[in-house]
């Protein structure tokens, strides 16, 4: 069967049992279990209403506990286990940690993150409010903005390929074909440089794709809440005498500080996440080693699934914080 | 109303001048990349693709056409013609005819061939041979030029990365399986989560709090963690690698993220609106079908356009659960870590391949942009 045809028949049958599904279930629930009629009307209304909730939420919340709930502890599991040649598990404590814990690659690709998690998060953040500031007032604004957005659209891996190009590298008698050497060469350069192979620098030039992708999102952010900042407060800083550096860094910026530090933890889940970009440059050689593609290479490649699991531990360990921080605002916010 | 962009004139002209240096900044990396898609690899090898929007100067290697075409005209045998293809508009500056002085000749001057008689050339490859003799040999004589040419683009790339037959540079079937793995992925978790979302905003049942504070934990959880389990997972229940697998997937990560959008939407829809639905006598499924959804379109388009956008530019995913040995599977992404891997060089092909898969997500992202500003404001947690 041809794939698109599949694809098609997926949708049907996928929409149509979603829909029969909550269709039957509700026609069930109505008609023939606690119908609201009879002697006993009141109470089969109330059963009904009681079990509704669950009807509509029971696929949700199938999917949700086994795509999403199960694997963190299934993880764990693995993580605390060997797989025994020949099939089945046998339980090795921390053994897995301790074996990750003695690996070069480990370390590299945990001081790796270090900086990614620094950088990124505060550059992405700080061109964003700092684009969202300059726009807001110029009558070109929107077209600015929607352009840098733009790069939100683009897949890491394609944006991986544009990179690449502008840190692409020619011998020294030819002309450069990458942007970054042509003005490297131009601005008195010597040597045109291979700019991923050059140790602790490449990280840097992997995050420039990442903050360059993630601008967009917390200028977008960024300038919904600077708009929503109320005037009056301007204009009396403004009658005050205070100049635009200061209205900005001492009015603007502290009242939207929560709005900023949303930002900077939604960026900092991404980038404790990132793969492709690492995968699809250096593929981690030339110690630019990630957390993400560190777990990709000990479960696909060397088979590992012991440390593999034990390094996306570390990941959601690292994660857990902002969960935490994520779960009491959204509590706090309901009540 | 003042602010950083304020009275001052010469502040007003910074702030723009630094906008439009940001702006280039963020464009012209994706603007290299689409220009060399159009280029040759000739020519993107050879000079950067800036350079590609201005006439540029080359060194060209030119031949005449060959002796068969010479006529007889008053007792000099001759032959005529330009030195370019149909259609190119050059400008030579300086030619030779031995590889050792390229430059020994202006247009118009006359150089002797070593093969006897001369040859002019003037500024636009316009020549002329005469000799008193018969010329011979099956090839013509070689021009070595200096000239300017101008900008010249081809879709020859375009034809070979989406036409070709032969497989190795083909992304034809890779953009009909991202399709394929896209469309299912996005349509039903909305579906799904759209009737969670609408028992979570409004009906009241016990331990309603505890799951939306569930939902809000999960939108954070890395989907690394999920990769293995539920491998081994669908390698168990026997649907193993393939589209079905990865649908489900896509699926599954996708809901924590549309039952909190939607459900935020949905909560602030007016309460007056379902209580007088519920008053007239309506059923719950009714008061979803009917008055939910059409009302929480901009949500449900908020989440298609996030969805679509992560499943067509996701690689991991469809790695995992999608992509077998047989490579007959493989997405858009993959092809392109794959030429990456393969055709690092070769980048007339890369260029266009990666075109080919960005331009879709940037048709929707500029057509609708509207909708996914909107999602992103409700979708991050406030």
């Amino acid at each position: 069967m041809h794939p698109a045809f599949q694809g098609l028949l997926t949708i049907a049958i996928g929409v149509s049992g979603c829909v029969g599904y909550f269709y039957l279930s509700n026609q069930f629930l109505d008609r023939v279990l606690f119908p609201p009629r009879g002697p006993n009307a009141g109470r089969n209304i109330n059963r009904a209403n009681m079990i509704r909730p669950w009807l509509f939420l029971f696929p949700a919340l199938a999917a949700l506990g086994l795509y999403l709930a199960y694997p963190v502890v299934e993880t764990l599991r693995l993580s605390l286990t060997d797989r025994v040649p020949g099939g089945g598990y046998k339980w090795v404590g921390l053994d897995n940690y301790i074996q990750m814990a003695k690996e070069p690659k480990f370390w590299e690709a945990m001081r790796n993150n270090m900086f990614w998690l620094i950088i990124v998060p505060a550059m992405s953040t700080a061109f964003g409010l700092l684009v969202a500031q300059l726009t807001d007032r110029i009558r070109w604004g929107n077209l600015a903005k929607s352009l840098i957005f733009m790069p939100m659209a683009i897949s890491f891996v394609g944006a991986s390929v544009i990179w690449k190009l502008v840190y692409d590298t020619r011998p020294a008698e030819q002309d450069q074909i990458g942007m970054l050497n042509a003005l490297y060469v131009f601005f008195g350069g010597t040597e045109p440089q291979t700019w991923l192979t050059i140790p602790f620098w490449n990280s840097f030039l992997l995050m420039v794709v990442l903050i360059w992708i993630q601008t967009g999102f917390a200028m977008v952010i960024l300038s919904a809440a600077l708009r929503g900042i109320p005037e009056e407060t301007i204009e009396a800083a403004i009658l005050d005498g205070a100049n635009p550096f200061q209205i900005f860094f001492r009015i603007k910026v502290p009242q939207i500080k929560t709005t900023i530090l949303v930002v900077w933890t939604t960026i900092t889940i991404t980038v404790l996440k990132v793969f492709d970009i690492v995968f699809a440059m250096t593929n981690g050689q030339w110690e630019t080693q990630v957390l993400a593609n560190y777990m990709y290479d000990k479960l696909f490649r060397a088979n590992d699934w012991g440390v593999g699991s034990a390094s996306a531990m570390v990941i959601m360990l690292l994660v857990a914080p902002i969960l935490v921080w994520n779960v009491r605002n959204a509590r706090k916010e309901m009540e | 109303m003042s602010d950083i962009a304020g009275t001052k004139p010469a502040l007003r002209w910074v702030v723009h001048a630094s906008v439009l240096f940001l702006v280039v900044l963020w464009v012209v990396p994706t603007l290299g990349l689409l220009i060399s898609s159009f280029r040759t690899a000739d020519q993107i090898a050879t000079s950067g693709w800036w350079r590609s929007l201005f006439p540029s100067e080359q060194n060209l290697t030119l031949r005449s056409a060959a002796p068969d075409t010479q006529v007889l005209e008053n007792g000099l045998y001759v032959i005529e013609g330009n030195l370019f293809d149909e259609g190119t508009k050059a400008t030579i500056s300086k030619w030779g005819v031995s590889s050792r002085a390229v430059d020994a000749f202006s247009p118009g001057d006359t150089a002797e061939l070593r093969k006897g008689g001369t040859i002019t050339v003037d500024a636009t490859g316009n020549y002329r041979m005469e000799n008193p003799e018969e010329f011979t040999g099956s090839r013509g004589s070689r021009v070595f030029a200096t000239a300017e040419l101008p900008p010249e683009f081809t879709l020859d790339n375009y034809h070979k990365v989406l036409l070709a037959e032969d497989s190795t540079d083909s992304m034809g079937r890779a953009f009909f399986n991202t399709l394929t793995v896209t469309i299912p992925a996005t349509i039903i978790p909305i579906l799904v989560a759209a009737f969670a979302a609408y028992a979570l905003a409004w009906m009241d049942f016990p331990g309603r709090a505890l799951i939306i504070a569930a939902v809000v934990g999960l939108l954070v959880v890395p989907l690394q963690l999920a990769l293995i389990p539920l491998l081994k997972f669908h390698l168990n229940i026997g649907i193993g690698k393939g589209y079905l697998g990865v649908w489900m997937a896509h699926t599954g990560f996708g809901l924590p993220l549309a039952i909190y959008l939607l459900r935020n939407y949905m909560a602030g829809l007016p309460r007056d609106l379902i209580e007088n639905a519920r008053v007239d006598g309506a059923t719950e499924f009714q008061i979803f079908t009917k008055l939910i959804l059409p009302l929480s379109f901009p949500a449900l388009a908020s989440f298609a356009i996030f969805q679509f956008l992560w499943t067509w530019n996701d690689l991991l995913v469809a790695k995992v659960f999608l992509i077998d040995a047989s490579g007959q599977t493989t997405v858009m992404t993959n092809r392109i870590v794959e030429l990456l891997g393969t055709r690092g060089g070769n980048w007339e092909i890369l260029a266009t391949a990666a075109f080919v898969s960005i331009i879709v997500p940037l048709i929707v992202f500029f057509a609708m942009q509207k909708y996914l500003v909107r999602g992103l404001l409700a979708g991050s947690v406030k």
